[in-house]
């Protein structure tokens, strides 16, 4: 059996954020708290953030999931973190559309990480995974 | 078992991800004998009409062969009359009719409707809604910590106030097969009636619904080789004949009036609409094949899996099996969890291998809970399987752990 094809889903960023995920935990200061499962799987996500004048401050997540949900998870808090809510939506844009194996504009921002997940697009089966915390996000931000 | 038993299946003639199929998620949907195939193949291409109202030859061909299909599963749970046979849309139905039609015409507050904590949610989102809507208490039964269920346990939870209890015939998630006779008994001394989700147990399990006793028992076609689409509500003629239909429209009246109708006799006042006819047909073929293999053979067989696969799934380290150790407890399926890689991936590993197995929380959150896990791996057997493919099952895990826990 060859590693050659998961090598395309699993790389070793995605593993370190699901081994050591950032911003793990919940906020105590917090505007806005969304909970989201994915009712097929059972991935399920606590996201709190801290908004404040349009940008988000602080950004936090918990919850139980696949090696994919929980690294995309990591990544997105990582990444959204001092962007304003119009910056942080774009990247959720821009990130749906790398799952969609579409064409995305890879210039306006340093995805850093999460374009690990690029492979993701593969594989149709766990797309939901790991959208499902950038799916959270935006509705939190949308209620803030 | 047939000689050469894969080949009468086509599906799994193929590579998937560059390996030979392994399909080890039957306990989701089985695949299709060319039996069956053809049956509904020859339906379309020979005999499809509309039923029951035909003049023409066709029309008869076809009621001929929906009728017939109707004899055949009366014949495979050895019901008493074709009165007792309906032809639903699958399991999740069979039971919807039950909790909207009888649960809802006989139900009042204070009542209770007793099921357990191992149910599909097939056969426990419609009593929660029937309890709701008539203010009935719905009750769990505990299990062990194998996942069994005791009759201690039952008579705990029946009481004189118990109008319905309410059970799978096997858990999808743990294997483990129930006592339905004895639970069945229960209950009739409560005076409740006796409802079995048989989804896991048609398909595996000689089923005599007069031996049993069960009031009402639901199984879906597609999970015993039969086409998506057809199922069964088995129903004692006597609760039948008092139970108002739930849908209604053409085929399933007798006289229309402008302001109200009367209703066909059994089984057709619940059948409104046009059925699912090529269903019904390929499910009569379902059942011919299953009969010639023979149902004490089947479960034979699955019980012989289910002991080989957790003998050797406990030889990788790590590996946490689900349910009852004793394999003649169990139907063929055995739900796992490894170390700390999760189903998913567990899952698109052995997928890249070919081998396809159910992961996730198997429609039944409570019974998660309760095991304190929030999704697992699951691989089920069915006919067409083999220990050739446990090996294959087993080697793809080996994989999958030296991958997460060595490559990362």
């Amino acid at each position: 059996m060859s590693f050659n094809n998961l090598d395309q889903l699993y790389r070793s960023v995605i593993m370190d954020h699901y081994k050591n995920p950032r911003n793990k935990g919940s906020l105590d200061d917090t505007s806005v708290t969304i909970d989201m499962n994915n009712p097929t799987c059972g991935d399920r996500i606590h996201l709190t953030l801290l908004v404040e004048d349009g940008i988000v401050k602080d950004a936090k997540f918990d919850g139980e999931g696949c090696s994919i949900s929980m690294s995309s998870a990591s990544m997105m808090t990582q990444i959204i973190k001092g962007k304003t809510v119009e910056e942080a939506n774009e990247l959720a844009e821009i990130f749906s559309q790398m799952m969609l194996g579409e064409e995305y504009d890879d210039e306006k921002y340093d995805l850093g990480d999460v374009e690990a997940l690029q492979g993701v697009a593969k594989f149709p089966a766990r797309i939901k995974c790991a959208t499902l915390s950038w799916k959270a996000m935006q509705k939190g931000v949308k209620e803030e | 078992m047939l000689k050469d038993i894969k080949s009468y299946f086509p599906i799994l003639n193929q590579e998937i991800n560059g390996s030979p199929l392994v399909y080890l998620d039957s306990a989701a949907t089985s695949q299709k004998p060319i039996q069956v195939i053809e049956a509904v193949k020859n339906y379309y291409e020979l005999e499809n009409s509309n039923v029951h109202r035909g003049v023409h030859t066709l029309g008869n061909r076809a009621t001929d062969a929906y009728e017939g299909a109707r004899e055949k599963v009366r014949k495979f749970i050895n019901a008493t009359s074709t009165k007792e046979i309906i032809f639903t849309r699958g399991t999740t139905t069979s039971i919807n009719m039950v909790a909207s039609g009888y649960a809802r015409q006989n139900l009042k507050e204070g009542d209770e409707i007793v099921i357990t904590y191992m149910e599909h949610h097939a056969n426990l989102i419609p009593w929660q809604q029937a309890a709701k809507a008539t203010g009935a208490v719905l009750k769990y039964i505990d299990l062990e910590a194998d996942g069994t269920i005791s009759l201690e346990n039952v008579r705990k939870q029946i009481t004189s106030n118990t109008k319905i209890v309410s059970m799978g015939m096997a858990s999808n998630v743990m294997g483990s097969i129930n006592p339905i006779k004895e639970v069945t008994q229960i209950a009739h001394e409560h005076g409740a009636i006796m409802v079995v989700d048989a989804a896991q147990g048609a398909p595996h399990l000689r089923i005599d619904v007069q031996d049993l006793d069960c009031d009402f028992l639901a199984f879906s076609g597609h999970k015993m080789c039969a086409p998506t689409g057809i199922g069964v509500l088995y129903g004692k003629q006597a609760i039948l004949e008092n139970m108002e239909p739930v849908e209604f429209g053409g085929e399933m009246i007798d006289f229309v009036g402008l302001y109200d109708a009367t209703w066909k006799e059994l089984p057709w006042k619940f059948e409104g609409g046009t059925p699912i006819i090529a269903g019904a047909v390929g499910l009569g073929a379902a059942i011919d094949f299953l009969e010639e293999i023979g149902l004490d053979k089947i479960a034979a067989h699955e019980h012989a899996l289910a002991a080989y696969a957790m003998d050797q799934l406990e030889t990788i380290d790590g590996l946490a099996i689900y349910g009852p150790r004793d394999a003649n407890k169990r139907c063929g399926l055995v739900t796992f969890n490894l170390d700390d890689v999760h189903p998913h991936d567990v899952a698109t590993v052995l997928d890249m291998n070919g081998i396809a197995v159910r992961a996730g929380h198997h429609c039944a959150q409570p019974l998660m809970k309760w095991l304190n896990v929030s999704a697992t791996a699951r691989a089920s057997f069915y006919v067409y399987n083999d220990e050739e493919d446990i090996d294959k099952l087993v080697a793809g895990l080996r994989t999958a752990k030296e991958y997460f826990n060595d490559v990362f």
